[in-house]
Protein backbone atom coordinates (compact mmCIF):
# COMPACT_ATOMS: atom_id res chain seq x y z
CA UNK A 1 0.00 0.00 0.00
CA UNK A 2 2.92 2.10 0.83
CA UNK A 3 6.17 1.97 -0.43
CA UNK A 4 8.64 4.13 1.08
CA UNK A 5 12.34 3.12 -0.07
CA UNK A 6 15.49 5.51 0.47
CA UNK A 7 13.70 8.84 1.03
CA UNK A 8 15.30 12.13 2.04
CA UNK A 9 14.58 15.26 2.13
CA UNK A 10 17.35 17.91 2.74
CA UNK A 11 15.82 21.82 3.09
CA UNK A 12 17.71 25.14 2.35
CA UNK A 13 17.20 27.24 5.12
CA UNK A 14 18.33 31.22 4.71
CA UNK A 15 19.62 33.60 6.13
CA UNK A 16 18.19 36.74 5.72
CA UNK A 17 19.87 39.58 6.51
CA UNK A 18 17.60 42.40 8.47
CA UNK A 19 16.78 46.03 7.31
CA UNK A 20 15.72 47.51 4.11
CA UNK A 21 18.97 47.39 2.98
CA UNK A 22 19.74 43.77 3.77
CA UNK A 23 16.50 42.54 1.94
CA UNK A 24 17.65 44.25 -0.89
CA UNK A 25 21.25 42.36 -0.82
CA UNK A 26 18.75 39.45 -0.30
CA UNK A 27 17.37 39.05 -3.69
CA UNK A 28 20.77 38.88 -4.90
CA UNK A 29 22.74 37.02 -2.53
CA UNK A 30 21.58 34.87 0.31
CA UNK A 31 23.56 32.49 2.48
CA UNK A 32 21.75 29.21 3.25
CA UNK A 33 22.82 25.98 5.25
CA UNK A 34 21.44 22.54 3.99
CA UNK A 35 18.65 20.92 6.85
CA UNK A 36 18.66 17.11 6.49
CA UNK A 37 15.10 16.59 7.77
CA UNK A 38 14.75 13.11 6.33
CA UNK A 39 17.71 10.82 5.62
CA UNK A 40 17.61 7.59 3.96
CA UNK A 41 14.36 6.46 5.25
CA UNK A 42 12.28 3.03 3.78
CA UNK A 43 9.71 1.08 5.45
CA UNK A 44 7.12 -0.43 3.71
CA UNK A 45 3.26 -0.59 4.92
CA UNK A 46 0.44 -2.65 3.87
CA UNK A 47 -2.94 -2.92 3.53
CA UNK A 48 -5.22 -2.31 6.72
CA UNK A 49 -2.05 -1.75 9.32
CA UNK A 50 -2.06 0.74 11.84
CA UNK A 51 1.45 1.95 11.90
CA UNK A 52 2.59 4.63 14.47
CA UNK A 53 5.31 7.17 12.70
CA UNK A 54 7.11 8.15 15.94
CA UNK A 55 10.11 10.55 17.17
CA UNK A 56 10.69 13.42 19.00
CA UNK A 57 10.01 17.09 17.73
CA UNK A 58 11.92 17.72 14.78
CA UNK A 59 12.68 14.24 14.23
CA UNK A 60 11.71 14.60 10.27
CA UNK A 61 7.77 12.76 10.67
CA UNK A 62 5.63 15.64 9.34
CA UNK A 63 8.52 16.11 6.77
CA UNK A 64 7.88 12.17 5.84
CA UNK A 65 4.12 12.59 5.87
CA UNK A 66 3.87 15.63 3.94
CA UNK A 67 5.73 13.59 1.08
CA UNK A 68 3.69 10.81 1.60
CA UNK A 69 0.89 13.07 0.51
CA UNK A 70 2.45 15.42 -2.29
CA UNK A 71 2.95 18.08 -0.02
CA UNK A 72 6.40 18.17 -0.76
CA UNK A 73 8.47 16.92 -3.70
CA UNK A 74 11.02 14.36 -1.76
CA UNK A 75 15.04 15.31 -2.58
CA UNK A 76 16.06 11.64 -3.43
CA UNK A 77 14.43 8.40 -2.98
CA UNK A 78 11.49 6.77 -4.18
CA UNK A 79 8.09 6.72 -2.42
CA UNK A 80 4.61 5.10 -3.99
CA UNK A 81 1.06 5.17 -2.00
CA UNK A 82 -1.43 3.26 -3.84
CA UNK A 83 0.84 2.38 -6.74
CA UNK A 84 0.60 6.29 -6.94
CA UNK A 85 3.90 8.62 -7.00
CA UNK A 86 2.47 11.22 -4.58
CA UNK A 87 4.12 14.35 -5.75
CA UNK A 88 3.98 13.36 -9.51
CA UNK A 89 0.84 12.04 -9.50
CA UNK A 90 -0.42 14.51 -6.74
CA UNK A 91 -4.59 14.38 -7.85
CA UNK A 92 -4.95 10.89 -8.19
CA UNK A 93 -3.31 10.23 -4.88
CA UNK A 94 -5.05 12.79 -3.13
CA UNK A 95 -8.42 11.01 -4.49
CA UNK A 96 -7.24 7.51 -2.62
CA UNK A 97 -5.61 9.68 0.82
CA UNK A 98 -7.37 11.38 4.05
CA UNK A 99 -5.11 13.62 5.63
CA UNK A 100 -5.20 15.31 9.18
CA UNK A 101 -2.94 17.58 11.04
CA UNK A 102 -3.21 17.96 14.35
CA UNK A 103 -1.87 21.49 14.28
CA UNK A 104 -4.22 22.76 12.00
CA UNK A 105 -7.20 22.78 10.53
CA UNK A 106 -7.93 21.75 7.03
CA UNK A 107 -11.83 22.67 6.92
CA UNK A 108 -12.34 26.53 5.82
CA UNK A 109 -12.66 28.51 8.48
CA UNK A 110 -15.57 30.77 8.03
CA UNK A 111 -17.76 27.89 7.41
CA UNK A 112 -20.09 26.04 9.65
CA UNK A 113 -19.23 22.00 9.61
CA UNK A 114 -22.06 21.16 7.29
CA UNK A 115 -21.18 23.71 4.67
CA UNK A 116 -17.42 22.19 5.06
CA UNK A 117 -18.79 18.91 4.43
CA UNK A 118 -20.88 19.85 1.07
CA UNK A 119 -17.67 21.41 -0.51
CA UNK A 120 -15.63 18.73 0.18
CA UNK A 121 -18.60 16.63 -1.39
CA UNK A 122 -18.26 18.25 -4.57
CA UNK A 123 -14.36 18.67 -4.62
CA UNK A 124 -14.26 15.31 -4.69
CA UNK A 125 -17.26 14.25 -6.35
CA UNK A 126 -18.81 12.44 -3.55
CA UNK A 127 -22.47 10.16 -4.98
CA UNK A 128 -25.10 11.51 -2.74
CA UNK A 129 -25.61 8.13 -1.70
CA UNK A 130 -21.81 7.67 0.06
CA UNK A 131 -21.92 10.82 1.65
CA UNK A 132 -25.39 10.71 3.48
CA UNK A 133 -24.27 7.51 4.62
CA UNK A 134 -20.87 8.67 5.55
CA UNK A 135 -22.22 11.84 7.41
CA UNK A 136 -24.66 9.51 9.53
CA UNK A 137 -22.16 6.81 10.37
CA UNK A 138 -19.63 9.82 11.39
CA UNK A 139 -22.35 11.63 13.58
CA UNK A 140 -23.06 8.60 15.20
CA UNK A 141 -19.87 7.80 16.01
CA UNK A 142 -18.43 11.18 16.64
CA UNK A 143 -21.46 12.96 17.63
CA UNK A 144 -21.04 15.41 15.35
CA UNK A 145 -24.48 17.14 15.06
CA UNK A 146 -23.71 19.41 18.19
CA UNK A 147 -21.67 21.24 16.27
CA UNK A 148 -22.68 20.20 12.56
CA UNK A 149 -24.07 23.86 11.87
CA UNK A 150 -21.82 25.52 13.83
CA UNK A 151 -18.66 27.55 11.81
CA UNK A 152 -15.37 26.11 12.03
CA UNK A 153 -13.69 28.78 13.88
CA UNK A 154 -15.78 28.74 16.83
CA UNK A 155 -15.66 25.01 17.57
CA UNK A 156 -13.44 24.05 20.57
CA UNK A 157 -10.27 21.87 19.91
CA UNK A 158 -11.76 18.74 20.81
CA UNK A 159 -15.14 19.10 17.68
CA UNK A 160 -12.39 20.44 15.57
CA UNK A 161 -10.33 17.50 15.47
CA UNK A 162 -13.83 15.44 15.30
CA UNK A 163 -15.06 17.34 12.25
CA UNK A 164 -11.60 17.12 10.94
CA UNK A 165 -10.90 13.56 10.62
CA UNK A 166 -14.65 13.16 9.80
CA UNK A 167 -14.02 15.66 6.89
CA UNK A 168 -10.33 13.32 5.61
CA UNK A 169 -12.83 9.97 5.26
CA UNK A 170 -16.16 11.36 3.72
CA UNK A 171 -14.47 10.35 0.70
CA UNK A 172 -13.51 6.34 1.33
CA UNK A 173 -9.52 7.10 1.49
CA UNK A 174 -7.76 3.96 1.48
CA UNK A 175 -4.67 5.63 3.31
CA UNK A 176 -5.74 7.94 6.25
CA UNK A 177 -2.86 10.29 7.61
CA UNK A 178 -3.33 11.77 10.96
CA UNK A 179 -0.24 13.63 12.29
CA UNK A 180 -0.50 14.55 15.75
CA UNK A 181 -4.46 13.62 15.88
CA UNK A 182 -4.82 14.16 19.75
CA UNK A 183 -2.65 16.67 20.50
CA UNK A 184 -3.72 19.17 23.19
CA UNK A 185 -6.84 17.21 23.67
CA UNK A 186 -8.10 15.69 27.11
CA UNK A 187 -8.39 12.45 27.72
CA UNK A 188 -12.02 11.83 26.82
CA UNK A 189 -11.59 13.49 23.74
CA UNK A 190 -8.77 11.55 22.88
CA UNK A 191 -10.16 8.04 23.79
CA UNK A 192 -13.20 9.27 21.31
CA UNK A 193 -10.94 9.37 18.40
CA UNK A 194 -8.75 6.74 19.26
CA UNK A 195 -11.88 4.53 18.98
CA UNK A 196 -13.15 5.95 15.83
CA UNK A 197 -9.86 5.57 14.47
CA UNK A 198 -9.81 1.32 15.82
CA UNK A 199 -13.57 1.50 14.15
CA UNK A 200 -12.50 2.73 10.84
CA UNK A 201 -9.64 1.06 10.43
CA UNK A 202 -11.41 -2.46 11.40
CA UNK A 203 -14.58 -1.93 9.78
CA UNK A 204 -13.15 -0.28 6.30
CA UNK A 205 -9.56 -1.88 6.05
CA UNK A 206 -8.50 1.96 5.97
CA UNK A 207 -4.70 2.06 6.10
CA UNK A 208 -3.67 4.24 8.98
CA UNK A 209 -0.19 6.01 9.16
CA UNK A 210 -0.43 7.81 12.55
CA UNK A 211 2.31 10.26 14.24
CA UNK A 212 2.12 11.35 17.57
CA UNK A 213 3.78 12.42 20.49
CA UNK A 214 1.39 9.93 22.63
CA UNK A 215 2.61 6.88 23.71
CA UNK A 216 -1.18 6.25 25.31
CA UNK A 217 -1.73 6.38 21.38
CA UNK A 218 0.30 4.19 20.17
CA UNK A 219 -0.12 1.29 23.19
CA UNK A 220 -3.93 1.69 22.18
CA UNK A 221 -4.16 2.03 18.35
CA UNK A 222 -0.97 0.52 16.81
CA UNK A 223 0.56 -2.67 16.81
CA UNK A 224 3.60 -1.82 14.47
CA UNK A 225 5.84 1.28 15.45
CA UNK A 226 8.16 2.90 13.29
CA UNK A 227 10.76 5.33 15.44
CA UNK A 228 12.59 8.21 13.40
CA UNK A 229 15.38 10.07 15.20
CA UNK A 230 17.61 12.90 13.50
CA UNK A 231 16.18 11.87 10.33
CA UNK A 232 17.21 8.65 10.43
CA UNK A 233 14.67 5.32 10.81
CA UNK A 234 16.09 3.67 14.34
CA UNK A 235 13.48 1.18 14.88
CA UNK A 236 10.62 -0.36 12.85
CA UNK A 237 8.79 -3.53 14.35
CA UNK A 238 6.11 -5.21 16.77
CA UNK A 239 5.10 -2.65 19.34
CA UNK A 240 4.94 -5.79 22.08
CA UNK A 241 9.70 -5.03 21.21
CA UNK A 242 8.68 -1.75 22.36
CA UNK A 243 6.55 -1.93 25.48
CA UNK A 244 9.38 -4.20 26.28
CA UNK A 245 11.22 -1.60 26.73
CA UNK A 246 9.10 0.81 27.93
CA UNK A 247 8.22 -1.64 30.74
CA UNK A 248 12.10 -1.50 31.53
CA UNK A 249 12.11 0.94 34.10
CA UNK A 250 9.69 3.84 35.40
CA UNK A 251 10.04 6.86 37.87
CA UNK A 252 8.37 7.39 40.89
CA UNK A 253 8.27 11.11 42.48
CA UNK A 254 7.26 11.39 45.64
CA UNK A 255 6.92 14.43 47.78
CA UNK A 256 7.19 13.59 51.57
CA UNK A 257 6.02 14.92 54.53
CA UNK A 258 9.07 15.72 56.42
CA UNK A 259 12.77 15.30 55.43
CA UNK A 260 13.85 11.57 56.69
CA UNK A 261 17.44 10.63 56.72
CA UNK A 262 16.88 7.40 55.29
CA UNK A 263 14.84 7.62 52.31
CA UNK A 264 16.35 4.08 50.31
CA UNK A 265 14.17 1.41 49.27
CA UNK A 266 16.07 -1.78 48.55
CA UNK A 267 16.09 -2.16 44.39
CA UNK A 268 15.78 1.51 43.78
CA UNK A 269 17.98 3.90 42.63
CA UNK A 270 17.09 7.81 43.90
CA UNK A 271 18.00 10.09 41.30
CA UNK A 272 17.39 12.96 42.12
CA UNK A 273 16.48 15.18 45.66
CA UNK A 274 15.73 17.84 46.93
CA UNK A 275 13.84 19.03 50.21
CA UNK A 276 11.29 16.81 51.39
CA UNK A 277 10.90 15.84 47.01
CA UNK A 278 12.60 12.65 46.12
CA UNK A 279 13.14 10.93 42.31
CA UNK A 280 13.18 7.21 42.26
CA UNK A 281 14.03 5.09 39.35
CA UNK A 282 13.21 2.00 39.25
CA UNK A 283 12.11 -1.21 37.26
CA UNK A 284 8.87 -2.94 37.56
CA UNK A 285 9.95 -6.30 36.78
CA UNK A 286 11.97 -6.34 40.32
CA UNK A 287 9.43 -4.30 42.02
CA UNK A 288 5.74 -3.97 41.04
CA UNK A 289 4.89 0.09 41.51
CA UNK A 290 2.27 -1.21 43.68
CA UNK A 291 4.68 -2.65 45.80
CA UNK A 292 7.15 0.18 46.09
CA UNK A 293 4.43 2.45 46.72
CA UNK A 294 2.98 -0.02 49.99
CA UNK A 295 7.14 0.33 51.11
CA UNK A 296 7.42 3.75 51.16
CA UNK A 297 3.85 4.49 52.67
CA UNK A 298 5.10 1.83 55.40
CA UNK A 299 7.50 3.59 56.42
CA UNK A 300 6.93 7.03 55.77
CA UNK A 301 4.35 10.11 55.46
CA UNK A 302 3.82 10.98 52.43
CA UNK A 303 2.17 14.63 50.90
CA UNK A 304 1.69 13.59 47.33
CA UNK A 305 3.35 10.47 45.23
CA UNK A 306 3.21 10.20 41.26
CA UNK A 307 4.31 7.97 38.72
CA UNK A 308 5.73 8.73 35.15
CA UNK A 309 6.26 6.91 32.45
CA UNK A 310 9.10 7.18 29.82
CA UNK A 311 8.33 9.63 27.30
CA UNK A 312 9.43 9.40 23.65
CA UNK A 313 12.79 10.72 24.16
CA UNK A 314 13.57 8.29 26.87
CA UNK A 315 12.21 5.27 25.17
CA UNK A 316 14.23 6.48 21.85
CA UNK A 317 17.57 6.56 24.16
CA UNK A 318 16.78 3.16 25.15
CA UNK A 319 16.53 2.19 21.81
CA UNK A 320 20.24 3.36 21.00
CA UNK A 321 21.41 1.92 24.36
CA UNK A 322 20.30 -1.57 23.70
CA UNK A 323 21.05 -1.29 19.86
CA UNK A 324 17.43 -2.78 18.56
CA UNK A 325 18.94 -0.82 15.45
CA UNK A 326 20.76 -3.82 14.64
CA UNK A 327 17.08 -5.26 13.29
CA UNK A 328 17.24 -2.40 11.16
CA UNK A 329 20.64 -2.66 9.52
CA UNK A 330 20.38 -5.60 7.29
CA UNK A 331 17.54 -3.90 4.99
CA UNK A 332 19.67 -0.51 4.98
CA UNK A 333 23.09 0.37 3.52
CA UNK B 1 -18.04 21.83 -16.34
CA UNK B 2 -17.46 21.03 -12.59
CA UNK B 3 -14.62 23.13 -12.56
CA UNK B 4 -16.69 25.82 -13.31
CA UNK B 5 -19.65 25.56 -11.45
CA UNK B 6 -17.28 24.58 -8.69
CA UNK B 7 -15.55 27.53 -9.02
CA UNK B 8 -18.83 30.04 -8.57
CA UNK B 9 -19.59 28.03 -5.64
CA UNK B 10 -16.36 29.16 -4.21
CA UNK B 11 -16.98 32.35 -5.20
CA UNK B 12 -20.31 32.87 -3.46
CA UNK B 13 -18.97 31.43 -0.13
CA UNK B 14 -16.38 34.19 -0.23
CA UNK B 15 -19.21 36.51 -1.37
CA UNK B 16 -21.27 35.94 1.20
CA UNK B 17 -18.41 35.99 4.06
CA UNK B 18 -17.46 39.31 3.06
CA UNK B 19 -21.01 40.68 3.18
CA UNK B 20 -21.16 39.61 6.49
CA UNK B 21 -19.33 42.88 7.60
CA UNK B 22 -21.76 44.89 5.45
CA UNK B 23 -21.16 48.20 6.71
CA UNK B 24 -17.14 48.06 6.26
CA UNK B 25 -17.80 46.52 2.94
CA UNK B 26 -20.28 49.91 1.75
CA UNK B 27 -17.67 51.87 2.99
CA UNK B 28 -14.67 50.24 1.52
CA UNK B 29 -16.53 50.33 -1.95
CA UNK B 30 -17.03 53.91 -0.87
CA UNK B 31 -13.42 54.71 -0.20
CA UNK B 32 -12.35 52.81 -3.39
CA UNK B 33 -14.43 54.56 -5.72
CA UNK B 34 -13.56 58.43 -4.16
CA UNK B 35 -9.66 57.66 -4.29
CA UNK B 36 -10.03 56.30 -8.03
CA UNK B 37 -12.33 59.55 -8.79
CA UNK B 38 -9.44 61.82 -7.48
CA UNK B 39 -6.77 60.22 -9.20
CA UNK B 40 -8.61 61.11 -12.60
CA UNK B 41 -9.45 64.19 -11.15
CA UNK B 42 -5.51 64.70 -11.41
CA UNK B 43 -5.28 63.74 -15.07
CA UNK B 44 -7.80 66.04 -15.90
CA UNK B 45 -6.12 69.01 -13.93
CA UNK B 46 -3.11 68.33 -16.34
CA UNK B 47 -5.17 68.82 -19.48
CA UNK B 48 -6.78 71.86 -18.18
CA UNK B 49 -3.17 73.32 -18.64
CA UNK B 50 -1.81 71.10 -21.65
CA UNK B 51 -4.79 70.97 -23.60
CA UNK B 52 -2.60 67.86 -25.92
CA UNK B 53 -0.26 65.15 -25.22
CA UNK B 54 1.81 63.47 -27.18
CA UNK B 55 -1.16 64.33 -30.01
CA UNK B 56 -3.46 62.92 -27.41
CA UNK B 57 -7.16 64.40 -26.24
CA UNK B 58 -8.58 64.69 -22.45
CA UNK B 59 -10.85 62.27 -23.35
CA UNK B 60 -8.81 60.06 -25.32
CA UNK B 61 -6.65 59.55 -22.48
CA UNK B 62 -9.54 58.59 -20.38
CA UNK B 63 -10.37 56.02 -22.78
CA UNK B 64 -7.04 54.80 -21.43
CA UNK B 65 -7.09 55.15 -18.25
CA UNK B 66 -10.78 53.52 -17.81
CA UNK B 67 -9.06 50.37 -19.42
CA UNK B 68 -6.84 49.74 -17.63
CA UNK B 69 -8.14 50.98 -14.38
CA UNK B 70 -10.75 48.19 -14.80
CA UNK B 71 -8.41 45.48 -16.03
CA UNK B 72 -6.51 46.25 -12.90
CA UNK B 73 -9.73 46.68 -10.68
CA UNK B 74 -11.22 43.00 -12.51
CA UNK B 75 -7.44 41.19 -11.75
CA UNK B 76 -7.79 42.38 -7.65
CA UNK B 77 -11.33 40.47 -7.65
CA UNK B 78 -10.75 37.79 -9.07
CA UNK B 79 -6.15 37.16 -8.52
CA UNK B 80 -6.55 38.09 -5.06
CA UNK B 81 -5.25 34.80 -4.19
CA UNK B 82 -2.10 35.25 -5.56
CA UNK B 83 -2.29 38.71 -3.91
CA UNK B 84 -2.51 37.75 -1.11
CA UNK B 85 -0.42 33.98 -1.05
CA UNK B 86 2.32 34.47 0.96
CA UNK B 87 -0.44 34.48 4.19
CA UNK B 88 -1.27 31.38 2.71
CA UNK B 89 2.05 30.02 2.88
CA UNK B 90 2.74 31.36 6.09
CA UNK B 91 -1.02 29.82 7.59
CA UNK B 92 -0.22 26.64 5.96
CA UNK B 93 -3.53 26.89 3.40
CA UNK B 94 -1.23 25.77 0.68
CA UNK B 95 -0.01 22.85 2.10
CA UNK B 96 -4.04 21.95 2.64
CA UNK B 97 -4.24 23.06 -1.52
CA UNK B 98 -1.94 20.35 -1.89
CA UNK B 99 -3.53 17.36 -0.35
CA UNK B 100 -7.05 18.39 -2.69
CA UNK B 101 -7.62 16.31 -5.91
CA UNK B 102 -7.27 19.89 -7.92
CA UNK B 103 -4.87 21.71 -9.56
CA UNK B 104 -2.79 24.32 -7.17
CA UNK B 105 -3.60 26.93 -9.40
CA UNK B 106 -6.87 26.56 -9.90
CA UNK B 107 -7.36 26.61 -5.94
CA UNK B 108 -5.42 29.41 -5.65
CA UNK B 109 -7.80 31.44 -7.96
CA UNK B 110 -10.86 30.05 -5.92
CA UNK B 111 -9.46 30.55 -2.41
CA UNK B 112 -10.25 34.54 -2.56
CA UNK B 113 -12.51 36.78 -4.40
CA UNK B 114 -12.39 40.20 -3.39
CA UNK B 115 -15.60 41.83 -4.34
CA UNK B 116 -15.20 45.51 -2.76
CA UNK B 117 -12.82 46.23 -6.26
CA UNK B 118 -16.27 46.84 -7.24
CA UNK B 119 -15.80 50.27 -6.40
CA UNK B 120 -12.99 50.31 -8.44
CA UNK B 121 -14.50 48.65 -11.64
CA UNK B 122 -16.93 51.02 -11.37
CA UNK B 123 -15.44 54.36 -11.34
CA UNK B 124 -12.77 53.19 -13.95
CA UNK B 125 -15.69 51.82 -15.85
CA UNK B 126 -17.96 55.08 -16.08
CA UNK B 127 -14.59 56.96 -16.84
CA UNK B 128 -14.17 54.43 -19.77
CA UNK B 129 -18.20 55.13 -20.54
CA UNK B 130 -18.09 59.37 -20.64
CA UNK B 131 -15.01 59.31 -22.63
CA UNK B 132 -17.04 56.83 -25.46
CA UNK B 133 -19.87 59.48 -25.38
CA UNK B 134 -16.78 62.28 -25.60
CA UNK B 135 -15.22 60.23 -28.58
CA UNK B 136 -17.50 59.50 -30.29
CA UNK B 137 -15.90 56.30 -31.85
CA UNK B 138 -17.81 54.02 -34.78
CA UNK B 139 -18.49 50.97 -32.91
CA UNK B 140 -18.44 47.89 -34.96
CA UNK B 141 -19.45 44.94 -33.61
CA UNK B 142 -15.90 43.57 -34.41
CA UNK B 143 -14.64 46.46 -32.48
CA UNK B 144 -16.91 45.26 -29.24
CA UNK B 145 -15.07 42.25 -30.01
CA UNK B 146 -11.81 43.38 -29.85
CA UNK B 147 -12.47 45.75 -26.73
CA UNK B 148 -13.89 42.88 -24.44
CA UNK B 149 -10.64 41.14 -25.46
CA UNK B 150 -8.87 43.77 -25.02
CA UNK B 151 -10.09 43.83 -21.49
CA UNK B 152 -9.49 39.96 -20.76
CA UNK B 153 -5.78 40.45 -21.95
CA UNK B 154 -5.57 43.55 -19.55
CA UNK B 155 -7.13 41.52 -16.82
CA UNK B 156 -5.15 38.22 -17.19
CA UNK B 157 -1.76 40.40 -17.74
CA UNK B 158 -2.55 41.62 -14.06
CA UNK B 159 -3.23 38.33 -12.77
CA UNK B 160 0.22 37.23 -14.57
CA UNK B 161 1.99 39.74 -12.36
CA UNK B 162 0.10 38.72 -9.44
CA UNK B 163 1.19 35.09 -10.10
CA UNK B 164 4.88 36.13 -10.62
CA UNK B 165 5.29 37.69 -7.04
CA UNK B 166 3.07 34.63 -5.63
CA UNK B 167 5.50 32.22 -6.74
CA UNK B 168 8.67 34.00 -5.86
CA UNK B 169 6.56 33.37 -2.37
CA UNK B 170 8.41 29.58 -2.80
CA UNK B 171 11.95 31.00 -2.40
CA UNK B 172 11.10 33.77 0.25
CA UNK B 173 8.28 34.14 2.48
CA UNK B 174 9.56 37.63 2.39
CA UNK B 175 7.15 39.20 -0.10
CA UNK B 176 8.68 40.91 -3.06
CA UNK B 177 7.43 44.22 -3.22
CA UNK B 178 9.25 44.33 -7.03
CA UNK B 179 5.64 43.35 -8.38
CA UNK B 180 4.00 46.07 -6.90
CA UNK B 181 6.10 48.18 -8.98
CA UNK B 182 4.75 46.61 -12.31
CA UNK B 183 1.01 46.62 -11.20
CA UNK B 184 0.49 49.95 -9.42
CA UNK B 185 2.49 51.46 -11.26
CA UNK B 186 1.39 50.12 -14.63
CA UNK B 187 -1.84 51.51 -13.76
CA UNK B 188 -0.20 54.79 -13.31
CA UNK B 189 2.08 54.66 -16.02
CA UNK B 190 -0.72 53.22 -18.81
CA UNK B 191 -2.96 56.18 -17.79
CA UNK B 192 -0.73 58.06 -20.52
CA UNK B 193 0.04 57.55 -23.85
CA UNK B 194 3.33 55.54 -24.49
CA UNK B 195 4.30 58.28 -27.03
CA UNK B 196 5.30 59.90 -23.99
CA UNK B 197 8.14 57.30 -22.90
CA UNK B 198 11.39 56.94 -23.98
CA UNK B 199 12.14 53.95 -26.30
CA UNK B 200 13.92 51.34 -24.77
CA UNK B 201 10.82 51.72 -21.90
CA UNK B 202 8.23 51.30 -24.67
CA UNK B 203 10.15 48.63 -25.84
CA UNK B 204 10.70 46.70 -22.47
CA UNK B 205 6.56 47.28 -21.59
CA UNK B 206 5.92 46.15 -25.14
CA UNK B 207 7.45 42.75 -25.05
CA UNK B 208 9.09 41.83 -21.72
CA UNK B 209 6.21 43.05 -19.65
CA UNK B 210 3.72 43.51 -22.09
CA UNK B 211 1.35 46.27 -20.78
CA UNK B 212 1.43 48.48 -23.59
CA UNK B 213 0.19 45.13 -25.58
CA UNK B 214 -3.32 44.92 -23.92
CA UNK B 215 -4.13 48.46 -22.97
CA UNK B 216 -2.15 51.61 -25.60
CA UNK B 217 -1.96 49.57 -28.45
CA UNK B 218 -5.88 48.54 -28.47
CA UNK B 219 -6.37 52.01 -27.74
CA UNK B 220 -4.89 52.98 -30.75
CA UNK B 221 -6.94 50.63 -32.69
CA UNK B 222 -10.20 51.67 -31.18
CA UNK B 223 -9.33 55.07 -31.53
CA UNK B 224 -8.54 54.90 -35.06
CA UNK B 225 -4.95 55.97 -34.19
CA UNK B 226 -2.93 53.18 -35.46
CA UNK B 227 -2.05 55.29 -38.95
CA UNK B 228 -0.43 58.44 -37.08
CA UNK B 229 1.43 56.72 -34.30
CA UNK B 230 3.24 54.13 -36.99
CA UNK B 231 2.72 50.95 -35.01
CA UNK B 232 2.28 48.13 -37.49
CA UNK B 233 -1.03 47.04 -37.90
CA UNK B 234 -0.92 43.64 -37.50
CA UNK B 235 0.71 43.98 -34.77
CA UNK B 236 -1.74 46.46 -32.80
CA UNK B 237 -4.86 44.09 -34.02
CA UNK B 238 -2.93 40.31 -32.19
CA UNK B 239 -1.58 42.80 -29.69
CA UNK B 240 -4.60 41.75 -26.98
CA UNK B 241 -3.34 38.04 -26.99
CA UNK B 242 -0.77 39.33 -25.35
CA UNK B 243 -2.25 39.52 -21.94
CA UNK B 244 -2.70 35.70 -22.06
CA UNK B 245 0.06 34.78 -23.48
CA UNK B 246 1.92 36.20 -20.65
CA UNK B 247 -0.62 34.84 -18.03
CA UNK B 248 0.16 31.34 -19.74
CA UNK B 249 4.10 32.10 -19.57
CA UNK B 250 3.96 32.64 -15.85
CA UNK B 251 1.56 29.65 -15.19
CA UNK B 252 4.85 27.52 -16.45
CA UNK B 253 6.55 29.33 -13.85
CA UNK B 254 3.92 28.93 -11.14
CA UNK B 255 3.86 25.33 -11.91
CA UNK B 256 8.06 25.43 -11.70
CA UNK B 257 7.97 27.38 -8.00
CA UNK B 258 4.90 24.82 -6.94
CA UNK B 259 7.57 21.91 -7.42
CA UNK B 260 10.19 23.59 -4.88
CA UNK B 261 7.65 24.34 -2.56
CA UNK B 262 9.54 23.46 1.11
CA UNK B 263 6.04 23.77 3.18
CA UNK B 264 6.51 25.68 6.36
CA UNK B 265 7.76 23.33 9.46
CA UNK B 266 5.89 22.50 12.45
Amino acid sequence: MIEVDNLSKTFKVYHHRKGFFGSFVNLFSRKHRIVQAVDSVSFTVNRGEIVGYLGPNGAGKSTTIKMLTGILVPTSGRVTVNGYIPHRQRKENAKRIGVVFGQRSHLWFDLPVRESFELLQRIYRIPEAQYCHNVEMFDKLLSLGNFFQTPVRQLSLGQRMRADIAAALLHNPDVLFLDEPTIGLDVVAKARIRQFIQQINAERQVTVVLTTHDLDDVEKLCKRVILIDNARLCFDGELAVLRRLLSTERLLIVDYAEVYPDISIPNVHITYQEGTRVQYRFSPEEISTARLISAILQKFRIVDISVQEPDIEELIKTVYEDNLLLNQRSNSP
Amino acid sequence: MHHLSLYFHFVKLRIRSQMEYRLSFVFDLFAQASISVIDFFMIALLFNRFKQLAGWNLWEVGFLYGMIGSCFALSEMIGRGFDIFQRSVVRGDFDTMLIRPLGTFYQVLAHEFLLRRVGRLAQAFVVLLIANSQLAIPWSFAKVAYLLISLVGGTCFFIGLCVLGATTCFWTVQSIELINIFTNGGVFMGSYPFGIYQRWFRHFFTFIVPLACVNYFPSLFLLEKVASSGASPLGVQLAPLAGLLFLSITMVFWRWGVSHYQSTGH
